[in-house]
């Protein structure tokens, strides 16, 4: 069977997969259900119902939403212009609009803490025009504006992707069978680039509810995130019982989100290029 | 007969500087079956579009039912497309995309569920309302595309290369089946295609068109056996083309033979082409013919023999029901009746596309 | 024409939104001032202390070495795993690709998190345990880029290669190999920018020796930012600029989506 010795190419990859993926899994299962003994306990998993995480989560999943939407509203219009672009700027234009996403992540919180604090750049040029300053930083509000400038390039892509494949002559045929443009928008470009529109949302969301950097860094210690609970509880009270309990929590949220979205249309995938 | 639905007048369209259409006019009657038949970038689908709102002229104007709609969106025209690659909705199910321009037209429920089946019916594909586009056969789509849009009852069916995309056995029974759609819906159809069989079954009328002009309108009878110029002629069906001289009425010069012919009218001493399809050419014995050749090309082609014969310096293409054997002898004859005479092309692009047909 | 310059406008206030931070950042790096908004001259100061401060220095080594043998391993890896899979059933493959992309979706932290508990429990954490996250969150790129390119009919001509002649290993390497070679480079790439600015997964792995540089940004940002960072992010963003500039517009790039 040759087709047979060609598959197992794959073993490496099952293997390390099973070593680096399945196993650490495994083993964030087991601290969330046993105590710092060894025993069962649903009381790491429970604790996510005490005030000061139960808080943390609602304010991460507002954030999260917050983020999402804002990222979707912005995108939507700017894959609509993007794909109407004559083909031959569209790669560059495309390009340029994807290369600050490629920036590391740390230095593009680093820019947003220096634009925003106090009498950093954009309050200092508000200064010289006479207008009042912008008290943002060390809020939610920083939070959320630096996330939707983290990850809005996740949103643009797949909804443009989507939106490209869209054939010329389907909207044709729309308009020849009487459809206005508002008519067009809703029942032929909408519902085709859904699928765009789900993983955008899921590759927004998923990371804005879980981020811990931005809400530290942005946040001045004031904005605590379910995220920032775990990393404390992980790097400051080595309470991994409670970390990995409050992890797999966390995880639940996730596996829904994805789970509710990929039910309101197909598999949205292919979009990480 | 029958009015004038659409008129074009005077339409000249270019893209970027190039030539597409100069100074079209040409006019459609009601419930007639018009081809425009031609290759590819002659400006025939670029009509077809202008008709269907989805490019403007330059000049011109195009007058639909006594109005002039030049300016008129597709949405707000009466006539609806079959588009060469089906352009199905991929998210609707088959009766979603029926339903849809009746949606848009808020036609009741009942109304579209009716339409629905009568046209599904129509197209012999009862019973496929919940079916997705995607399991579909091309042939299949092709069929949902033209209930698409004939629910919607247009005045006129444009259709553009709607068959290309089909194999050749599915291609000749959809042709069966639009002229029977076509009589049953008593509408009118435009149609684009490049391919010229497909023209002579099912028109009534075609326009043979090249390089951005009309070169002859007329049944599929006049445009096979009365070819105007030798890009017709070349371009429906097989012919010999030979230059001649018109000595005076009724008789021509080919290849320094005299040939008696039918035709009038063009002077005397004026340079012709002559059209001369290979059915009409008789091969006799070499004795009895007018001209005497040599058969250097023999293929058997199922309802016919063809042959090449060499004879006065030019080869001419034979299709005959009685094979001569490959060197043989012959003698060609050629009726009176089956000599079609020509003008010399006038343009230049008649001329350029003469000599690389 | 309105709705033109309303489009126009729309890109601009993105555009500006997307590059003013990179750009101020940029421009601080060669501002002669400590104050963020007053220009006190031209100079290559913070470019100078930057070099010639160890830690950030050594960061930058770790960080590079991790991303290129990370990405290296991974490709390895990931080839050989997206032949396998190419391989399969369709029941199989389905399976291979669903657990491809559990890590691609699962968060950050909790990768992160899983492996620390493994990593703790059986060795130390340190440069080792970072380059095997790295390239655990690695693989699923190449094998996303490889297995397209073994669709495009790869599997007919590799049998054709066999059926003149040729030996299993002599007909891939002359005829899968280089059709998949351009889905393999840009899985390299797309690998080691991931690598390169990975946070969550480093942060929990990487114990308390060793620092890659958005760690080292991290716990410098929380201590305050020093003028050394603008310098640092302008390289960087440079170093992004060509490495996507390479993966986009390469000649390889360029036919691919000719075709």
């Amino acid at each position: 069977m040759r087709n047979l010795r060609r598959q197992l190419l794959a073993g490496p990859y099952i293997l390390w997969m099973a070593g680096f993926i399945l196993l650490p899994t495994l083993m964030i299962l087991y601290y969330a259900f046993t105590t710092t003994s060894g025993h069962f306990s649903l009381l790491n998993v429970s604790s996510i119902t005490f005030s000061v995480h139960l808080k943390s989560l609602v304010l991460s999943l507002k954030l999260a939403l917050a983020c999402t939407l804002i990222c979707l509203a912005l995108s939507y219009p700017l894959a609509m212009i993007l794909n109407k672009l004559k083909s031959k700027s569209q790669g560059l234009i495309v390009f340029i609009f994807i290369l600050p996403m490629w920036m590391n992540f740390m230095l593009r919180i680093l820019a947003w803490r220096m634009l925003l604090s106090n009498n950093g750049v954009i309050n200092s040029l508000l200064g010289i025009l006479g207008l009042p300053g912008l008290d943002i930083l060390n809020t939610p509000k920083a939070v959320v504006f630096c996330m939707v400038y983290d990850f809005l390039p996740f949103m643009v892509l797949p909804i443009y992707n989507a939106m490209a494949r869209i054939q010329k002559d389907v909207i044709e045929a729309a308009k020849d069978l009487g459809a206005g443009n508002v008519t067009i928008f809703f029942k032929i470009i909408v519902p085709l680039t859904m699928s765009g529109v789900i993983s955008g949302i899921i590759m927004v969301f998923v990371p804005a509810l879980t981020s811990f950097a931005v809400s530290d860094l942005l946040g001045g210690g004031k904005v605590l995130l379910i995220g920032n609970v775990i990393e404390q509880a992980f790097m400051q009270e080595y309470n991994w019982n409670l970390g990995s309990g409050l992890s797999v929590v966390l995880m639940v949220f996730v596996i829904a989100s994805m789970a509710l979205m990929n039910a309101r249309g197909d598999e949205g995938g292919g979009t990480f290029t | 007969m029958s009015k004038r639905l659409i008129d074009l007048q005077h339409i000249s369209k270019s893209y970027d500087g190039q030539m597409v259409l100069d100074d079209l006019n040409l006019y459609i009657k009601e419930n007639e079956f018009l081809t425009l038949l031609g290759p590819s970038g002659c400006g025939k689908t670029t009509t077809l579009r202008l008709i269907g709102g989805f490019e403007t002229p330059d000049k011109g104007n195009i007058i639909f039912d006594g109005k002039d709609i030049t300016g008129l969106a597709p949405n707000e025209r009466q006539l609806n497309t079959v588009f060469q690659k089906y352009a199905l909705f991929p998210h609707m199910s088959i009766a979603e995309n029926i339903a849809f321009g009746l949606k848009i037209r808020k036609k009741s429920k009942a109304y579209i569920e009716d339409k629905i089946r009568y046209a599904l019916k129509l197209v012999n594909l009862d019973g496929f309302e919940k079916r997705t586009v995607d399991s579909l056969s091309g042939g299949q789509q092709q069929r949902i595309a033209i209930a698409r849009a004939i629910v919607n009852e247009p005045k006129v069916l444009l259709l553009d290369e709607p068959l290309g995309a089909l194999d050749l056995k599915l291609r000749q029974d959809m042709q069966y089946e639009l002229i029977r759609l076509k009589n049953e819906l008593g509408i009118t159809f435009i149609y684009v295609t490049h391919d010229q069989e497909e023209a002579l079954t099912m028109s009534d009328t075609i326009v043979v068109m090249n390089q951005g002009y009309i070169q002859q309108i007329g049944t599929p009878e006049d445009i096979y056996n009365e070819p105007t110029n030798a890009f017709v002629a070349d371009f429906i069906g097989e012919s010999n083309i030979i230059s001649g001289i018109m000595l005076h009425d009724r008789l021509v010069r080919i290849l320094g033979i005299d040939f008696p012919c039918v035709d009038e009218g063009f002077g005397s001493h004026t340079p012709v082409d002559v059209v001369i399809r290979p059915e009409d050419v008789e091969l006799t014995a070499p004795d009895k013919g007018i001209l005497k050749g040599e058969v250097t090309s023999l293929i058997f082609k199922g309802v016919h023999w063809e042959m090449e014969v060499m004879a006065n310096g030019y080869e001419w293409l034979v299709h005959a029901t009685q094979m001569q054997p490959l060197g043989s002898h012959v003698g060609i004859c050629v009726d009176p009746f089956n000599i079609q005479i020509m003008n010399k092309p006038e343009s230049n692009d008649e001329k350029a596309v003469e000599t690389d047909a | 024409m309105m709705k033109k310059s309303a489009e126009r406008i729309y890109l601009l206030v993105i555009f500006l939104f997307l590059y003013l931070p990179i750009m101020v950042l940029v421009v601080l790096s060669f501002n002669d001032s400590k104050a963020k908004v007053v220009w006190g001259g031209f100079t290559l100061r913070w470019y100078r202390e930057l070099f010639s401060n160890s830690a950030i220095m050594e960061a930058f080594c770790t960080t590079i070495f991790i991303s290129l043998a990370s990405a290296l391993l991974a490709t390895l890896l990931g080839t050989l795993a997206a032949l396998g899979i190419d391989a399969m059933r369709k029941r199989g493959k389905a399976i291979m690709l669903g657990a491809t992309n559990i890590p691609l979706l699962n968060a950050d932290i909790v990768t992160g998190i899983s492996m620390m508990l493994l990593f703790v429990r059986f060795t130390r954490l340190g440069f080792g345990t970072v380059l095997i996250a790295h390239i655990t969150f690695n693989i699923p790129y190449v094998i996303l880029n490889v297995l397209p390119k073994l669709k495009q009919g790869s599997r007919t001509t590799y049998e054709a290669a066999l059926d003149l002649g040729a030996t299993p290993l002599y007909a891939f390497y002359k005829i899968t190999w280089p059709q998949i070679l351009p889905g393999v480079l840009s899985g390299f790439l797309m690998a080691m920018t991931m690598s390169l600015d990975d946070f969550s997964v480093t942060y929990f792995t990487k114990g308390a020796g060793i620092n890659t540089l958005s760690t080292m940004i991290y716990t410098e940002m929380r201590k305050g930012i020093r003028p050394e960072m603008y310098a640092l992010s302008t390289i960087l963003f440079l170093i992004a600029l060509v490495l996507l500039l390479f993966i986009n517009f390469r000649p390889a790039a360029r036919k691919e989506r000719a075709a």
